[in-house]
């Protein structure tokens, strides 16, 4: 193997230190978002993966992806373990340790399964290949006369020689990188992978023993706050330090309008900061809840084609019935519960730092950059993180705490808190959708003309059998394409852009089916052509049990199908809306998703199940009212999240469809659920609620 | 001014020297790095930082170690008897009533307290009971499950 090929950030020396001996195998997973290319400079660009098995028989998997509760941490062992013939339990994954994991670009859009489990799964059965040949020489038994089985190769002739990895991988050094992509096993063989597994981490999660990184302690550790501007755009004039400059054992650092107190009790630092006197410049920004829509409209980039299809003009001679309507969606926030943290160390020039984030290798960059460390000399290590939801892609915290550390001679914890957690959290953008379609006398849909507004472009592809159509993305969900017209920091929220986009496009088709004079089911159904949506619609309906009629009903029933990034959902419900005081209570969520083959069924109901309570929260209540740069809800007693007693019946269906390639399950059912509830509130009441989220009083103006 | 308190956690007697005024949840997670109690919101309106104290859940962001004087505080570090998980923490586990795990003590504590007082809870008075906890992975149902089925357990039906 070449030197280089370990010149992620340690030296090859200190890496086999790290990892110890065994079997080593190293592979790419293939995701496009990985590629060379997109990588910081002076990362390997042959593997991005590895797996060893060691000398005790127990198995690692390196993957600088992180487990923030979406439970790959179990699902890529259990392909692991399936494809390696090992127990489950003698899976061990290493996640987000940028020294040990070679680079990876992240943990967000669902795509841990879908582009890291497949070369795992190869890299693993390279290594039972590996397995066999050497349990060959060791036993003098042909290979193709040998077998594995739960970490051990047996003899097939019945005769009991058998040998354990554990003994192969003894007293060994082997490092092999997958070259070819060895064949891996059928579906059917399967038994691990498929299987209904609880999760391998709950133990630690109901002990409390499971370490977040806001669970770190180092000896001398001290706790930071940060001095925060009121409002977004607010620059400081001026502050005075002394009162706090008097109190022992708080240290307090000062540079330029960076001002922070340290202290080795986290409430004793908060005290302390409460004594500084500082005077802002108020912010310029003159928007609010009310004024940002159109705001946004007016400070649009020109945008782009997402997809077209046909002549518009074309369609538009067509069609015997036109509707417009525009659709509306506030800024919602990620509130993880466990806010954005980093704990830094930094000796010599050298620094380590535990952090919460999706993205090690991102924050480890950014520490090289803010203390001007060379990059093997920056180890970033990630704990369990508490929530992500594509908020902890990004986080000022992780370079705070490592300067902090570095001017201190400490080690540093920087916690956000509650209220620093709604003021830098990157919201799910506001965002505006204009929609005109048309309608043939038979209840076709022949044109679809769709503006966008800084949703984001994904899933508003349409998919229906629609010959003419455009879709125009004007200002995506976050980045250069997003950011500036909006008054402070937005970026990717659990499903970015799909939420918005399966909320116009499925209250749009409801829209449409009323106008055709069809029920929503039979409208979809007339208008589809795509089989695999057919049959998850199907399903849906068949266990939803209820007739729909052409809305409104009065009963209350409502449906929203999608494809996000290949995984095709569709979701039913049943809600009761209460005219006096315009509260929706969701009864019944029914939901069924294809997301090809399931490696874990357990994880991926758990999965769907969270998207559709978490989704509840942005259909219902969640917006984040803000005015002048100052954000208004700062904490849970205003900014109401899903609670216990909101909680419908939830059922989930797996459609069964092994044959295709496993998709991403992290996030597909929370896109359906705007769409959904704002249908099954006009079956109920006859109003149509074209911004989310419905809260009761939108409900009360609605209904008059 | 700093004061003795002298308390007992998880069944031992502790003597700490504290401001009187300072909240539980920092003595317990950074004094004494106990940091199964977290903190979420700080302010008492999520319920990760629940813990009991004489049997009775409170929030231990809003809880000044001056009230614990003399009692009897139980943390998730302390349901665990003799190596053996407690029922709460097993039916958790059966349930995967959890997902990233960070308001899993929380939960338990509350859940705990209500078993003490009402050992066979409907879905409902679980509902009423343990509102003011949020999961925001939306674990809701399942908790509600797993505490079903540690209230038969520790009523000694089978599971």
């Amino acid at each position: 193997m070449k030197k280089d090929d370990f010149s992620f950030t340690l030296d090859r020396r200190e890496f086999i230190k790290l990892v110890g001996g065994g079997i080593v195998v190293f592979f790419t997973a293939g995701d496009p978002l990985a590629l060379p290319q997109q990588r910081g400079r002076g990362y390997p660009e042959d593997f991005n993966a590895y797996l060893k098995i060691g000398e005790d028989g127990r198995v690692s998997c390196f993957t600088g992806k992180i487990e923030m509760g979406q439970g790959i941490h179990t699902s890529l062992a259990q392909m692991l373990a399936e494809e390696l013939d090992v127990p489950l339990n003698s899976v061990d994954m290493v996640m987000g340790d940028t020294a040990l994991c070679p680079y990876d670009s992240g943990t967000f859009g669902s795509r841990s399964t879908k582009y890291f489990g497949p070369p795992l799964r190869q890299a693993a059965a390279e290594a039972r290949g590996i397995l066999i040949q050497l349990a060959s020489e060791h036993l003098g038994i042909p290979a193709e006369k040998l077998t594995a089985k739960e970490g051990a190769v047996t003899a097939r002739d019945g005769s009991g020689k058998k040998v354990s990895y554990a003994e192969l991988a003894r007293g060994k050094t082997i490092e092999r990188h997958m070259a070819e992509k060895p064949p891996i096993k059928h579906h059917s063989e399967h038994i691990i992978s498929g299987k209904p597994t609880d999760r391998m981490d709950s133990e630690q999660k109901v002990t409390g023993e499971a370490k977040f990184a806001i669970d770190v302690r180092l000896p001398g550790m001290l706790y930071a706050r940060i001095l925060r501007p009121p409002a977004h755009g607010a620059t400081l004039k001026s502050a005075d330090t002394k009162a706090v400059q008097d109190i022992e054992s708080v240290r307090v650092y000062e540079d330029g309008d960076r001002i922070a107190v340290l202290h080795e009790h986290p409430d004793m630092a908060a005290k302390a900061l409460e004594k500084i006197k500082a005077q802002f410049e108020p912010s310029q920004p003159r928007l609010d809840n009310a004024n940002i829509f159109e705001h946004l409209v007016k400070s649009a980039p020109e945008g782009s084609v997402v997809t077209e299809k046909g002549d518009l003009p074309e369609g538009k001679g067509m069609a015997s019935q036109t509707l417009s309507q525009t659709y509306f969606n506030h800024y919602v926030a990620h509130a993880p519960s466990e806010t954005h943290t980093a704990i830094a160390q930094v000796e010599g020039n050298k620094a380590t730092v535990w952090a919460s984030t999706q993205s090690p290798f991102r924050a480890q960059a950014e520490v090289v950059e803010a203390l001007g460390f060379p990059p093997e000399n920056v180890r970033v290590i990630t704990p369990f993180v508490g929530c992500g939801f594509g908020g902890k892609n990004q986080g000022n915290q992780i370079t705070e705490a490592a300067l902090l550390a570095k001017w201190s001679g400490r080690p540093v914890q920087v916690a956000w808190s509650r209220k620093e957690e709604f003021f830098y959290d990157t919201f799910r953008p506001a965002a505006v959708i204009k929609i005109e379609s048309g309608l043939d006398s038979a209840g076709h849909i022949v044109f679809w003309e769709y503006k966008n507004y800084f949703a984001g472009d994904r899933s508003s592809q349409p998919f229906y059998n629609i010959p003419h159509h455009l879709v125009l993305s004007m200002g995506g969900w976050g980045g250069r394409s997003g950011g500036s017209a909006h008054p402070f920091g937005v970026g990717a929220w659990r499903g970015p852009g799909s939420n918005t986009n399966v909320f116009a496009i499925e209250s749009h088709i409801d829209v449409m089916a009323e106008a055709a004079g069809m029920d929503p089911l039979r409208f979809r159904l007339h208008n589809l052509t795509d089989e695999r949506m057919k049959r998850v619609l199907t399903a849906a309906a068949e266990r939803f049990g209820r007739t729909f009629a052409k809305a409104p009903s009065g009963k209350g029933y409502g449906l929203v199908c999608t494809d996000y990034l290949g995984t095709y959902v569709a979701t039913m419900a049943e809600v009761k809306v209460d005219r006096k005081t315009g509260a929706v209570r969701v009864e019944r969520v029914v939901c069924a998703q294809d997301t090809g083959e399931v490696i874990n069924p357990e994880g991926a109901r758990m999965q769907i199940e969270g998207c559709i309570t978490m989704g509840l929260g942005y259909c219902l209540t969640e917006e984040v009212r803000f005015k002048d740069g100052r954000i208004l809800d700062e904490n849970f007693d205003t900014y109401t999240i899903p609670r216990f007693s909101w909680l419908p019946e939830i059922e989930t269906i797996l459609v069964d469809n092994p044959d295709m390639p496993p998709q991403g399950c992290g996030e597909p059912a929370i896109t359906t659920m705007g769409g959904v509830i704002a249908n099954a509130v006009y079956d109920a009441i006859g109003k149509r609620m074209f911004t989310l989220p419905m809260t009761p009083a939108r409900i009360r103006e609605a209904l008059g | 001014m700093d004061k003795n308190i002298r308390f007992r956690l998880n069944g031992k007697t502790m003597d700490l020297t504290s401001s009187p005024d300072r909240m539980l949840l920092w003595v317990l997670r950074s004094d004494l790095s106990l940091t199964g109690t977290k903190y979420s919101c700080g302010e008492g309106f999520c319920g990760a930082c629940t813990v009991l104290v004489d049997n009775e859940p409170v929030m231990s962001c809003q809880y000044p170690v001056r009230n614990i004087e003399g009692k009897d505080v139980l943390t998730i570090e302390g349901l665990k008897k003799n190596g053996k998980l407690h029922p709460l923490q097993t039916a958790f586990m059966q349930h995967n009533a959890l997902q990233c795990g960070y308001c899993t003590p929380g939960m338990i504590l509350g859940a705990y307290a209500l078993l003490l007082k009402n050992p066979e809870p409907s879905a409902g008075d679980i509902a009423d009971a343990m509102e003011g906890n949020l999961c925001r992975c939306g674990s809701y149902n399942r908790i509600i499950q797993a505490i079903q089925t540690a209230a038969r357990m520790m009523r000694g039906e089978r599971s």
